[in-house]
């Protein structure tokens, strides 16, 4: 179905499942209890789930299939971004413009950065697309090219945003002031209240959501494709490839250029949840988060880029929340010694901490699930006697 | 003109002259075997026919045309496809991919960008690579992994990928290295097929000296980068530069 082998095709409704009752899974504990502290189902993580999935999914395109490391993805992201707000200052808010723009945009600057860092493989191609995306980062930072052509281009360290002097042509007179998609804002929400819980469906998730399952379903075209083939080939071995009378420059390429756009996109999608765009989103810590959530979820898996997206997500977003004040009430019933300590510990771990948790749990699912949290769902699929759902690592003749 | 002409060919690693004054013609539709002792520079030759190496002087030409200056996938669609003497396939992917992937370069060039369609539906590339693994005797193994496969298969396998480009000229550098004696054979019998069914010419580096025996209508004794002597298997035999230089060395 949709030209997707059977397994397949229930992986993409797996997906697809997910993201239409994120926001009951994600707010299983009702509104009041104490447990609801760990919902993540609110509009802005929601958000961030799909956003960063669509990344990483992209991110894994390049990564997963060819063995080649971008330590500078975040640049994509960060034009991406860029572009959007251009669109809604020049244009109006709706949302449309801005993201074709950013899809363009991305694209057309993965090619520069692409062509010259595919001369090398390894480390120095992680090390020249690391020095481009810095560069971009410090070009955007200072607005340099803006102050060349003596425009506001990025708006240096406030960032660009919309300001209500903008030409915005296209604003009619009822047009709502915020991101729309042909005037369904993207901040609207429908709330549902049943019994003690509360669920709530944004717009915007929705929306994100809707292009998460449009990149993954794309993304399991190109594996099972001859295209996806010779990106494998070019992991695999570079020089069987050459003597195989194949060319692996424009392939590698390729798939550098779509998983740039897949970022872009990502990029124009932030935007459109809140119409600002920054340096700091093509700073070097995000490109290497991105590495992280693909490891971490499986790197060259279909499902893992978005579980490890989600897994670092709900960290960043839930893990910093707790502060002490929320430790010492929640470890209060226990003897004073004993809480204090617990607290001592804990606060390394929370709050501003949460780097320390991501780290660890980085380190443990190396060590001991190499292959991410795919293995881990394979091992205890394994474990009960499930059938394996392989996720992507063995293509299966459609049968 | 043989299919292969290769004229005055110098390659020196630093101070060692690896290749001196190798003149070599291939005719087409012959198995025209290169022996040597160790280090004779037999690979290094091979190497400077695929692009691999890029000679320091002279000419390499293969159906007229010079393979010099071309990028090694370039040398390949002119039609001349190499065994290695360690097995090169895509180590990652299963026998069937590995096949795949050959027979896609064989139909669609260096680089065709078709990204929507599902592999296993490009009929006639599966039913190519199907029909190759049938021939080769490896259709059970089309889903193994190939790093798992002994040495032997992966040789065999490797072989099945450089026919499915259906080559003018093969290059086999020592294909039965490493094998058991019933392996050699089976490789002997292979080859032997492969050039009863179709127009290829097959350029064969071997210290096996029985597979040598058994295959090649012309035979080249390369010693320190420099051709000995070229003549007939049976000339080889009894020549006695030869008998001196190499196999009394091998005996
Ligand atoms: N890439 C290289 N760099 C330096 N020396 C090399 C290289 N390749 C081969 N040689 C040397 O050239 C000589 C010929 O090697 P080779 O062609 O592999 O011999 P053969 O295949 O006949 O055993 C050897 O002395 C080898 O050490
Ligand atoms: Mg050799």
């Amino acid at each position: 179905m949709l030209g997707l082998n059977k397994k397949d095709f229930n992986l993409l409704m797996v997906v697809v499942g997910l993201s239409l009752f994120a926001p009951f899974i994600l707010n299983i504990f009702p509104k009041d209890s104490a447990m609801a502290f760990f919902n993540g189902g609110y509009p802005d993580l929601m958000q961030r789930f799909a956003i960063f999935g669509i990344f990483a999914i992209g991110f894994n395109i390049l990564f997963g299939l060819t063995g080649y490391l971008s330590f500078g993805h975040a640049a994509f992201l960060g034009v991406g971004s860029y572009a959007a707000v251009w669109m809604f200052k020049l244009l109006g808010y709706n949302v449309v413009p801005g993201l074709i723009l950013s899809v363009i945009v991305a694209g057309l600057l993965s090619v520069v950065i692409g062509y010259v860092s595919l001369r090398r493989s390894g480390i120095y191609f992680s090390i020249l697309t690391l020095a481009f995306a810095q560069m971009m980062y410090s070009i955007a930072y200072s607005d340099l090219f803006g102050r060349w052509l003596g425009i506001t281009l990025t708006n240096g360290e406030t960032g660009l945003q919309v300001y209500s002097n903008d030409p915005q042509i296209l604003l009619g007179e009822n047009s709502p002031i915020v991101p729309h998609i042909f005037g369904l804002e993207m901040n609207a929400r429908l709330t549902l209240p049943i019994g003690p819980w509360e669920f709530v469906f944004p717009v915007g998730y929705y929306f994100s959501a809707l292009f998460l399952v449009l990149a993954f379903y794309l993304s399991i075209r190109i594996f099972r494709s001859p295209f996806g083939l010779m990106l494998r080939a070019v992991k695999s071995n570079n020089q069987r490839m050459t003597y195989t009378g194949l060319n692996p420059r424009p392939y590698t390429l390729a798939a550098f250029i779509i998983s740039g756009m897949y970022a872009g996109l990502a990029g124009g999608l932030l935007a459109s949840m809140d119409p600002l765009a920054g340096a700091e989103r093509m700073y070097w810590t995000e490109s290497g988060a991105v590495v992280i959530m693909t490891i971490l979820g499986g790197v060259g898996t279909l499902i893992g880029p978005v579980l490890g997206a989600g897994t670092i997500k709900y960290m960043e977003n839930i893990i910093s929340k707790m502060n002490e004040k929320l430790l010492h009430e929640w470890f209060g019933f226990l003897p004073d010694s004993l809480e204090y300590s617990i607290v001592w510990v804990a606060s390394w771990f929370t709050g501003e901490g949460w780097h320390m948790t991501q780290g660890v749990v980085f380190m443990l699912v190396i060590i001991f699930l190499p292959g991410g949290l795919v293995e881990g769902g394979q091992r205890l699929a394994a474990r009960f006697g499930a059938k394996s759902n392989d996720t992507g690592k063995t293509a299966q003749p459609a049968e | 003109m043989g299919i292969l002409e290769v004229k005055d060919v110098n390659k020196r690693f630093g101070g060692l002259q690896a290749l001196g004054n190798v003149n070599l013609s291939v005719q087409e539709n012959t198995v025209h075997a290169i022996i040597g002792p160790n280090g004779a520079g037999k690979s290094t030759l091979l190497n400077c026919l695929i692009g691999k190496l890029i000679p320091d002087t002279g000419s390499v030409m293969f159906d007229g045309q010079s393979v010099l200056g071309r990028l090694p996938y370039e040398i390949n669609q002119m039609g001349i496809s190499r065994v290695f003497q360690t097995p090169e396939i895509f180590g990652e992917l299963n026998v069937m991919e590995n096949m795949m992937i050959s027979c896609f370069a064989k139909r669609d060039g260096a680089f065709r960008m078709q990204a929507m369609a599902d592999m296993y539906r490009e009929k006639e590339v599966v039913e190519k690579a199907e029909k190759m693994l049938e021939d080769m005797a490896m259709i059970d193994k089309r889903h193994d992994h190939t790093a798992s496969m002994s040495r032997g298969d992966k040789r065999r396998l490797e072989i099945a990928m450089c026919l499915s480009q259906e080559p003018r000229l093969l290059l086999l550098d020592e294909p039965t290295a490493g094998m058991a004696r019933a392996d050699t054979n089976n490789t002997i019998d292979l080859l032997k097929q492969i050039k009863e069914d179709r127009d290829i010419t097959i350029a064969i580096i071997e210290h096996d000296m029985h597979v040598v025996f058994s295959l090649a209508e012309r035979i080249t004794v390369l010693a320190q980068g420099t051709p000995l002597v070229e003549d007939t298997p049976d000339k080889i035999k009894g020549h006695p530069k030869v008998q001196e230089a190499y196999l009394g060395e091998a005996a």
